[in-house]
């Protein structure tokens, strides 16, 4: 299962600048283990020490947000789009 | 205060803005100069703005104050904005009244004193100017020439209206359904106002790609990449409402609740005002209202939960419809630090509480403004707020902005131009 993986300009310091990559998984979890792999460091700014999502993290796969699905266990569909958003903003 | 250099969007250059020193990551503590950035690069936590007191004397400061312009600027040396900020072209909002509520205190039973902090008194009518204003600053200092946002519609006019005065291109964003009144007193500034297929958290998260994508390089999204400055307008509602109770802290003070932004902000500038000596320490109480269509936090408060999980917003209080409340941890952790709660009423107890505020105190409120008079109510009704003591209930915007709420209420009676008519409807004295 090929993803595109959008970027937040925070972690473009991990994918060399690129706001878009593409990952490997049928899982988010697996997505970002598979994003790690190439991009090292990237997933500890995403996950906690529990290895959860950071509570200040939204992730969509597609337009749905995964907190609303089955969080890391959502499952990511050949061709989706996950974008990693920070969630401080708005208000 | 010295000028610090930092990194914009395209380059490097010099900011003014007053006391503010950094940023610093509210959840890790991670320190990054001042610029155009709102998550921490470690933890992704907000930034907020960290500021150099050190050099104020609290009598020289009080003074200062007092003598400043009636409008939020007089609190320019504990805001990120230059020192000569009233001289720039601004919305210029605030001081707004402080109404004792003393009719409604009768209604509801508290006999401590009874405050309403009115805000539909600002420019575009709604709280929001606050924090707009302060954004511009922001977005001047580091070169932004577009101002835009994602909006429940109040900050949607605030935006325009700033950018109009201020001579910033404005492109804002909001859901495709609002209130038309919203959409008009937004749109009437001359901007672009765009409607998004979607619910408020959609037109969020657009705004929060938006901004890491080319097509929004060099726009100043106030409550994205400036919200750490824009935030900071909230704590002018708190320094507004201790000055005009003669530099004293009220002892519960009721806010509504969205993102959770401007409760988290009115603690923090209680707490500024306590530590620089402005205000007597004593305990207070910080109570959050949210309408039961869009509880995230009041659920989470009241599940004992430390984290808030997202809802999808379904009620009258638009203004307050955001299901994935950003700062929501933070007013959790505040209720329970204070000693407040946090609680929502329905809808029909928000148009009640409207009617309410209207009758008893000659306010139109909003919607919000009905959540946080229903609340306070139902706070009262349920002991968790003391009425024997002083309260501050915040009415964050205008009724004119939400008619359909209050759609029902119309003529008493329609008759006939002469005086037996007016007898025969029972209207006469």
């Amino acid at each position: 299962m090929s993803v595109n993986v959008r970027i937040p300009t925070i972690l473009r310091t991990y994918t060399g600048g690129q706001a878009e990559v593409s990952a490997e998984g049928a899982t988010l979890a697996e997505v970002i283990a598979d994003l790690e792999k190439n991009h090292t460091g990237i997933a500890a700014r995403v996950l906690d020490d529990q290895g959860k999502l950071r509570r200040f993290v939204n992730v969509y796969v597609n337009d749905d947000d995964v907190r609303f699905e089955q969080g890391l266990e959502t499952a990511t569909p050949d061709g989706a789009g996950v974008s990693i958003i920070p969630a401080v903003a708005g208000g | 205060m010295a000028a610090q250099t930092v990194a914009s969007t395209t380059d490097s250059r010099t900011v003014d803005l007053g006391p503010a020193a950094a940023l610093s990551c509210r959840e890790c503590g991670h320190r990054v100069p001042l610029g155009p950035v709102f998550a921490c690069e470690e933890c992704f936590g907000p930034l907020e703005i960290a500021y150099d007191f050190s050099a104020y004397d609290t009598e020289e400061l009080r003074k200062r104050i007092e003598a400043g312009p009636s409008n939020i600027w007089r609190y320019a040396p504990l805001l990120p904005v230059p020192a000569d900020v009233a001289t720039k072209p601004n919305i210029n909002p605030g001081w707004t009244k402080l109404v004792k509520a003393d009719n409604l205190a009768r209604e509801l039973g508290v006999t401590g004193g009874l405050y309403v902090k009115d805000d539909s008194g600002n420019p575009t009518h709604s709280f929001k100017d606050r924090v707009v204003a302060q954004a511009l600053e922001a977005a001047r200092a580091f070169g932004f020439t577009t101002l835009s946002c994602s909006s429940t519609g109040n900050l949607a006019g605030a935006v325009g209206a700033a950018a109009a005065r201020a001579g910033f291109r404005s492109c804002v964003f909001i859901p495709h359904d609002l209130e038309q009144g919203k959409v008009v007193m937004a749109a009437v500034y001359g901007g672009e106002l765009v409607g998004i297929e979607g619910n408020y958290d959609d037109v969020n998260r657009f705004c929060s790609e938006l901004i890491g994508d080319p097509a929004g390089e060099g726009w100043g999204f106030v409550n994205v990449n400036l919200r750490p400055y824009y935030a900071e307008g909230s704590k002018t509602l708190a320094y507004e409402i201790c000055e005009q109770l003669g530099w004293q802290l009220p002892d519960q003070l009721v806010v509504p609740i969205a993102s959770g932004s401007q409760l988290t902000k009115i603690d923090k500038g209680l707490q500024e005002l306590i530590k620089l000596g402005l205000v007597e320490d004593k305990p207070y109480k910080i109570f959050g209202a949210q309408a039961e269509g869009c509880s995230p936090v009041s659920v989470a408060y009241k599940a004992g939960h430390d984290v808030v999980r997202p809802q999808k917003p379904d009620t009258i209080a638009k203004s307050l419809a955001i299901g994935n409340p950003a700062d929501g941890p933070y007013v959790l952790d505040i209720a329970r630090r204070t000693g407040g709660a946090v609680e929502d009423v329905n809808d029909e107890q928000i148009v009640e509480a409207i009617k309410l505020l209207a009758r008893t105190e000659g306010i139109f409120a909003e919607t919000a403004g009905g959540v946080t008079v229903g609340v306070t109510r139902k706070l009262i009704e349920n002991g968790v707020l003391d009425p024997t003591l002083t309260t501050v209930v915040l009415n964050t915007g205008d009724g004119l902005k939400t008619l359909d709420a209050v759609a029902g209420t119309g003529l008493t009676a329609t008759i006939r131009p002469n005086l037996d008519s007016f007898r025969e409807a029972g209207l006469a004295s």
